[in-house]
């Protein structure tokens, strides 16, 4: 590791660490990153870029890395695409590849996209892939999926575990480099509570990698390891590294992404990978620093070519000389100091090449007085390398602009330093206003959306010592504004350190006249000037049109480093202003986030809650196999000794015909009405009439909307003058209550009434079947259970088993039947005693599938099945239901237009097959005419089929325009072996005239 | 996730509400008395606004009580709530009397 | 037709020049002061009606007016699905209208819009939903439109990545294919349209913000009012999607329309893993994969209307959970993007596309979640109605007096809910 220093930095030189990359072991050290540690072995080469497959080394040191993508592969379940090698911490045993080349990354055939590039210009498929016309889909698009992509996506499920949580604070700061801290320390004196979040593994930002300030006569780290250990200790404070500031929400609501076990070598099993942070904060400063731009000439992207910024992180925070033999080109004085630090540490600076034509101030004349030689007016003509660059030509700018090509220099890094772009992505998506500022070539936060301040270099204040005061005083006024006290104003800072000026170039440098080649704004994206001025030539003039068209910007680091320099060059292109041609919204997130902190532990169980009945033990030990009806488990059938669920259900239902079932009701949706208007209040609901409903008796509801479609349905008890016992569907019960809850609050307010969800209170078992009464008679107490006591649609309160129970007489079976509400806790034991008493009747428990059958034979709509939304009280044969003399309710209206009524409107009906045998399928549709080809005339469709064991044949409802005056007709029902001949005949197949259900 | 504030329980989150939709939309109080059109228009007609929007949310999560918020649907910036029945506040009025906690 | 021919040996040719005499794709046309027609808003079914205004109805003085930048709306902010497996027969055939019609859409444009009929399967997590798909799937058999009904096995077959196992919340029973549905790229097809246009005299101005309709005494349509000046013209067709109510508004017309946020997201991109489009009307996500390797997700509408172009967090995360739940391969793979369109949404959830009362005055809208696959039989039967002053067949049935009727449309509520 010969390019490691012999000391300094924030590497721990006393732990080495063993990695491999593509196959290849080498050695790093703790504190390392991927990128930092493969610097130091000398390797610059770490990817390819995304089009024309060139060889790419890294151009940054943090999260605005377009070039260096490798996956981390952890093991087979737990590989992760994509990942930027600068933010890579290195563990010992770390295993990364490099992606999009093949065979390997040094000898990538498809460069030879790049030999080709001449013809696969920005946007060139949207002109050519279009002959033969299937030929997209069958040969050009495969072709293009496969070139494209980065890495691999993982081929086995993510094993590891996300965390989430919640937190509310004061002040949220985001960002701990020098503004950020000071932001901090400033609101913590306050004794707000106080969240400070950084991206990076350490707190410091670009103090870490300052070895030439001082402040408050501390080296620059040393002073922000001082910050952060008194920040540490405020217990006020919530310190948050590895975290992600990702997306700003309406409200001060902030997403941030922690990164918890990516870093160690072997994590805990079960360890939470990620957690995610969703923050509400009073008041929320960003301090989240800018982002070194590089400069655009040709060959600018060849590896070993690197932001100064980023090669001074390497050296003096990683302890990496990024080469030795340096040329820099910058129009910034932060690169002198990058030089400077290089040399100090036996680097040979061959040239700074200033693109400035005055090349002046403290750095410049540091590094004169260094020794080291200084261009001004320069620009670069070219580069020379392929795996990694060897030499640079520089030129000279003429006043007159006229460029004369200089020296052929050789070397094996150059740096480059175009000027600082602020980090205002968080402040955008927050909705802030941002204006242009032409002294600083910048956008910068003019005007906040909500309760937020900018403070340090991401609004423009690139001077240490002012962005430690600009962060100090919107840490204090972020305090103030979040109500907590105002603290004594705190000491300035006392800084020492060379001060800079803001100058910055955009755009490409200068060339001499000719086709420039190759020169990069987009890396990832290989998206050069001449993609640029193609696309401002073919019309795409708005910067949105100019990012689509030629993808710069889209890549995965979203144009950090390159939007500026795009917008700049079409401006130009255009001969517009920059404020002109506008910049490209910033979406969320500031940078990739992962899908599993997201989801968290919404999977499987947790993923929705489950509701399970009070009985829902005894089933599964019965054997039950389960549906999925709302967030409800629901028994659907038990099956016994290998039968299928045509079976079971055949067996179960003969058992409720000839004997007696149990069924589990508890899921229906239950909502008591109380009060003195609760009748009124339900006459004005449902298109029933409820006031002349006697107390003890029950009466099947409908509910429509006002659009007058059915919308629910449920049997309502009125127990007494002042109270309903209201059941709704099982998927209903929440909307059905929230629309009561809506006509009780903002409709009528003058009504008396109270509504409770009593859906959970009751366990709800359903006796049926002839025998019904005889197994229940023997548990009751305080009930007469007899026909003239309790007629069908009676309701009763006594006891069962010393239990209170609300006792209703009603059948969805059409035989006897005993609906028994218990309370909840007791449900399980009422089941269980009543199934035992019920051995010797032949009591046989069963499953909505049975359920469902039964209702059909005796033509019992259920709701979202034989209805749909378009269905009206008078479609599905219920128009006996409705309480005719009401003046209104819910859906009278709108029942009362022309095509409500009219006769050819779907009805429901009963439909008979031909084959007895013969199941017609759910869904299937009904014309008039056999023998149709598509498009076919229809009639309507089967909205319920089912054997029916009992009645030896199949049965069927099925909505028929205008069905019922079509009672015995033939119909067709077209599959696609052919017409399958149905009759149409009443809904009711069993016991139309009712004689069981009232025995 | 907005910040409502319930007039009933103070700044929640939107989590703890259901929409409502439009607010002011009475039902008729003799719907029989409409024709098709007029009907229609209370049915499925709607203001759409843009900018200072007055609509219904639910405290489902909380106190279960229908109010009325003021909302520039250009920045989804609440401006104020009130109570079911009160009359809707002059927008420019609202902006100043916002609670602090919902900025 | 087209000044320049888009093709494979005239990116060569021009390839060997430095690619130095493309023409614009449209030109930057300033506003004329008058229109045989105008139509309000540059997305792909405002420039497609303008092309086949010019192409197949003869008008020849059309304009596009786009407050901002063609194609910056919902055509380029959603997920570009193409299917047409709708359940009532006027749905079907609306969308399978466009869905014959994206199937040339290259060749009749000259632009390559990478429509790309790669299946989109609709997953069934429920009883209730087996049903409801199967209705589907019958009911477009009938009808003519292709969807097949997929065994579990099946759908995992087509889509490898997808968990089928019983260990999820709502497991896999079972998947409506629709074997000719897929993707399309959303961009090209504004710019397409856009290009095509032009090449038949269409002037397609942006940045101009239409700010009123004047009407004349018998109240038709006479002049728009906008940021770049007055247009007259006694035609004008608004298909200015989530910002349709305020572009009515100027002409006293109010619609059964409320603008709702729709958020996607994109990941970053990885090689081909998922081959065809995956929707969970249940869990509530959708998902594909782009030519470029990104997975392409989105969901529901947010809660709230908004006109912000932006949505929640806890929308998002709910997406992903369900993504997570189906495909649980993909929990490593990150979010590079997230955006919101506003999406214009009907009580029934089917769009309008029709005269208004304002003589002069015609509406395309409505689209709710899923305009984009419509956009060439939108756009076309949108300039047949503005042009011949009544619907094609096709549409007739999406005019705004259904609402008054009672004639929904209303493929949500046929949805249902589960029982």
């Amino acid at each position: 590791m010969r390019l490691r220093t012999d000391g300094g930095g924030r590497v721990d030189r006393s732990r080495s660490l063993r990695f491999r990359f593509d196959g290849r072991e080498y050695q790093g050290i703790a504190g390392d990153t991927l990128a930092s540690a493969l610097l130091a072995n000398g390797v610059h080469l770490m990817g390819r870029s995304f089009k024309y497959h060139r060889p790419r080394g890294v151009l940054a040191a943090g999260a605005e890395e377009p070039n260096a993508l490798v996956t981390v592969i952890r093991d087979d379940a737990r590989s992760t695409p994509n990942l930027r090698a600068t933010q890579v911490e290195l563990y010992d045993g770390l295993v990364a590849e490099s992606q999009n080349r093949w065979p390997s990354l040094e000898r990538d055939l498809q460069r030879l996209n790049d030999v080709l590039s001449a013809f696969f210009p920005a946007g060139f498929y949207y002109k050519t892939f279009m002959w033969p016309r299937r030929a997209w889909k069958a040969l050009y698009e495969p072709f293009i999926r496969r070139a494209a992509g980065l890495g691999r996506a993982p081929t086995r499920p993510d094993p590891d575990r996300y965390a989430q949580t919640y937190a509310h604070c004061e002040v949220l700061v985001v960002g701990a480099g020098p503004a950020g801290l000071a932001a901090a320390r400033a609101a913590a004196a306050t004794g707000a509570r106080v969240i400070l979040c950084d991206e990076q593994n350490e707190f410091g930002g670009s103090l870490l990698a300052d070895r030439a300030a001082r402040i408050d006569g501390m080296s620059a780290a040393a002073w922000a390891e001082a910050v952060v250990g008194e920040l540490a200790a405020n217990p006020a404070v919530t310190l948050l590294p590895r975290t992600t500031a990702f997306g700003y929400f309406p409200h001060n609501f902030l997403g941030l992404a922690q990164r918890l076990t990516d870093h160690l070598p072997s994590p805990v099993p079960g360890a939470a990978r990620e957690r995610l942070w969703q923050v509400r904060a009073r008041a929320v400063v960003l301090a989240t620093g800018a982002i070194e731009r590089p400069l655009v000439f040709p060959g600018n992207d060849r590896p070993g070519i690197l932001l100064a910024g980023a090669a001074q992180t390497y050296l003096n925070r990683y302890g990496v000389r990024v080469g030795e033999r340096v040329v820099v080109v910058t129009a910034t004085d932060a690169a002198y100091q990058a030089a400077l630090d290089l040399k100090e540490r036996g680097v040979d600076v061959a040239v700074i090449a200033d693109v400035r034509a005055r090349a002046e101030g403290p750095l410049v004349a540091a590094a004169r007085a260094a020794g080291l030689s200084v261009l001004p007016s320069a620009t670069v003509v070219g580069t020379d390398g392929d795996l990694r660059v060897s030499a640079i030509t520089l030129g000279t700018v003429a006043a007159d602009g006229s460029v004369r090509v200089g020296e052929r220099i050789a070397c094996d890094t150059v740096l480059m330093s175009g000027g600082f772009t602020p980090s205002v992505h968080l402040f955008s998506q927050s909705r802030g206003k941002l204006a242009w500022n032409d002294a600083l070539r910048a956008f910068i936060p003019e005007r906040s959306a909500e309760s937020e301040r900018s403070a340090g270099a991401c609004r423009g204040v690139f001077d240490l010592a002012a962005a430690l005061a600009d962060g100090a005083s919107a840490g204090q006024a972020a305090a103030a504004e979040s109500g907590a006290a105002v603290a004594p104003s705190t000491r300035a800072s006392l800084v020492e350190a060379a001060s800079r000026s803001d100058e910055a170039v955009l755009g490409a440098l200068p060339h001499p006249p000719g086709p420039v080649h190759k020169a990069f704004v987009d890396f990832q994206h290989d998206v050069t000037t001449r993609d640029l001025a193609l696309a401002a030539r073919e019309g795409f003039q708005s910067i949105e049109h100019v990012k689509r068209f030629t993808t710069t910007g889209m890549a995965t680091d979203q144009g950090k480093t390159s939007n500026l320099n795009a917008l700049a060059i079409v401006a130009g292109e255009l001969g517009k202003s920059i404020p002109e041609v506008g910049l490209t919204t910033f979406r969320m997130p500031y940078t990739p986030t992962t899908f599993g902190s997201f989801a968290g532990l919404s999977r499987g169980a947790l993923f929705d809650p489950v509701r399970t009945t009070p009985m829902h033990a005894w089933a599964e030990a019965h054997g039950a196999v389960f549906e999925n009806v709302g967030l409800w488990k629901r028994a659907r059938y038990y099956p016994r000794g290998g039968e299928d669920m045509h079976a079971a259900v055949a067996r179960e239902c003969r058992a409720v015909r000839e004997g007696c079932g149990l069924f589990d009701a508890s899921t229906l949706g239950k909502i008591e009405v109380v009060g003195a208007d609760a009748a009124q209040f339900l006459e004005r609901l449902y298109v029933n009439a409820w006031s002349g409903l006697a107390p003890g008796r029950a009466r099947y509801g409908i509910l429509c909307r006002d659009d007058g479609f059915i919308y629910d349905d449920g049997v309502i008890a009125r127990l007494a003058k002042d109270r309903f016992h209201v059941t709704t569907t099982t998927g209903g019960a929440p909307r059905v209550l929230a629309m009561m809850e809506d006509y009780r609050q903002t409709e009528w307010p003058e009504l008396e009434v109270w509504l409770t969800s009593t859906t959970e209170q009751w366990a709800v078992i359903a006796v049926q079947g002839p025998n019904a009464r005889r197994v229940l008679e023997p548990l009751v107490e305080g009930v007469d259970l007899s026909p003239a006591a309790l007629p069908h649609m009676g309701v009763a309160t006594g006891r069962i088993l010393n239990v209170p129970m609300r006792l209703f007489r009603v059948s969805f079976t059409g035989e006897l039947g005993f609906e028994v509400n218990v309370p909840a806790g007791h449900g399980a034991a009422v089941w269980e005693a009543i199934y035992a008493a019920g051995q010797t009747h032949g009591i046989t428990p069963y499953g909505t599938e049975t359920m469902h059958v039964l209702r059909a034979e005796k033509g019992y709509i259920i709701v979202g099945q034989d209805t749909d939304g378009t269905v009206t009280p008078d479609d599905a044969g219920l128009s006996w239901a409705i309480g005719k003399s009401k003046p209104d309710f819910l859906g009278k209206r709108s029942l009362a237009r022309a095509s409500m009524r009219a006769p050819e409107r779907k009805q429901l009906v009963g439909l008979r097959t031909r084959d007895p045998r013969l199941l017609l399928e759910e869904g299937a549709q009904i014309a008039e005419r056999p023998g149709q080809t598509p498009p076919m005339q229809l009639l309507g469709h089967v909205t319920s089929s089912y054997a029916s064991s009992v009645l030896g044949h199949s049965i069927a409802l099925g909505l028929v325009a205008a069905g019922r005056a079509r009672t015995g007709q033939t119909l067709y029902v077209p599959m696609p072996g052919g017409d399958v001949e149905v009759t149409v005949v009443s809904p009711v197949f069993y016991d139309p005239e009712g004689k069981r259900l009232n025995g | 996730m907005l910040l409502i504030p319930c007039p009933h329980c103070g700044p929640r989150p939107e989590l703890e509400f259901s929409y409502g939709g439009e607010a002011h939309i009475a039902r008729p109080r003799q719907p029989a008395e409409l024709d098709d059109a007029a009907w229609a228009n209370f049915l499925y007609t709607r203001r759409n606004t843009k900018g200072a929007h007055a609509e219904r949310w639910r405290h489902a999560r909380g106190c279960g009580r229908f109010f009325n918020v003021l909302r520039d649907t250009t920045s989804d910036k609440i401006l104020t709530s009130y109570p079911v029945g009160a009359p809707r506040p002059d927008p420019r009025a609202a902006d100043s009397a916002a609670p602090e906690s919902a900025r | 037709m087209f000044r320049q021919r888009f093709s494979g040996l005239a990116l060569i040719r021009r390839g060997l020049t430095g690619h130095r005499d493309w023409q614009p794709h449209w030109r930057k046309a300033a506003p004329l002061a008058s229109y045989d027609a105008v139509i309000v808003g540059g997305g792909g079914h405002g420039l497609g009606a303008a092309y086949y205004l010019a192409r197949e109805h003869g008008l020849t003085r059309v304009a596009v007016v786009e407050k901002g930048w063609i194609g910056g709306g919902n055509t380029g902010r959603n997920t570009t699905i193409i299917r047409s497996n709708y359940l009532f027969p006027q749905s079907a055939a609306l969308y399978d209208h466009a869905v014959k019609m994206w199937g040339e859409l290259s060749q009749v444009l000259n632009y390559n819009v990478m429509f790309s009929p790669r299946g989109v399967m609709m997953l069934a997590h429920t009883v209730h939903d087996v049903q409801v798909f199967k209705r589907h799937v019958h009911a477009n058999r009938c009808a003519g439109v292709d969807n097949e009904w997929l065994e579990p096995e099946q759908a995992k077959a087509f889509c490898p990545p997808l968990n089928i196992g019983s260990d999820i919340r709502y497991p896999v029973l079972g998947a409506a294919l629709q074997r000719r549905g897929g993707t399309a790229r959303h961009d090209a097809v504004a710019w397409g349209y856009a290009r095509a246009a032009d090449a038949l005299g269409v002037d397609i101005i942006e940045n101009c913000e239409v700010t009123g309709i004047r009407r004349d005494s018998a109240g038709a349509v006479e002049a728009l009012e906008t940021s770049r000046g007055l247009i007259r013209t006694r035609k004008v067709g608004v298909s200015a999607a989530g910002n349709t109510s305020v572009v009515m508004a100027m002409a006293g017309v109010r619609l059964p329309l409320e603008s709702y946020p729709l958020q996607a997201l994109v990941s970053e991109p990885v090689k081909p893993v998922f081959p065809c489009v995956v929707m969970s009307n249940t869990i509530h996500a959708y998902i594909s994969q782009s030519d470029k390797g990104e997975l392409v997700i989105g969901a529901g509408t947010d809660a709230y209307t908004s006109y912000t172009q932006r949505g929640a967090l806890h929308v998002n995360t709910h997406t992903l959970d369900a993504i997570c739940e189906l495909f649980p391969d993909f929990r490593r793979l990150r979010m590079l993007r997230n955006w919101g369109g506003i999406v214009d949404v009907t009580p029934d959830r089917s769009p309008i596309i029709a005269k208004t009362p304002v003589p002069g005055l015609y509406v395309n809208c409505g689209w709710g979640t899923g305009g984009f696959k419509a956009t060439p039989g939108s756009a076309h039967l949108f300039a047949w109605t503005i042009a011949r002053d009544e619907p094609h067949p096709i549409n007739a049935p999406f005019n705004i007096e259904r609402f008054r009727d009672g004639h929904l449309i209303d493929e949500a509520a046929a949805a249902a809910v589960a029982h």
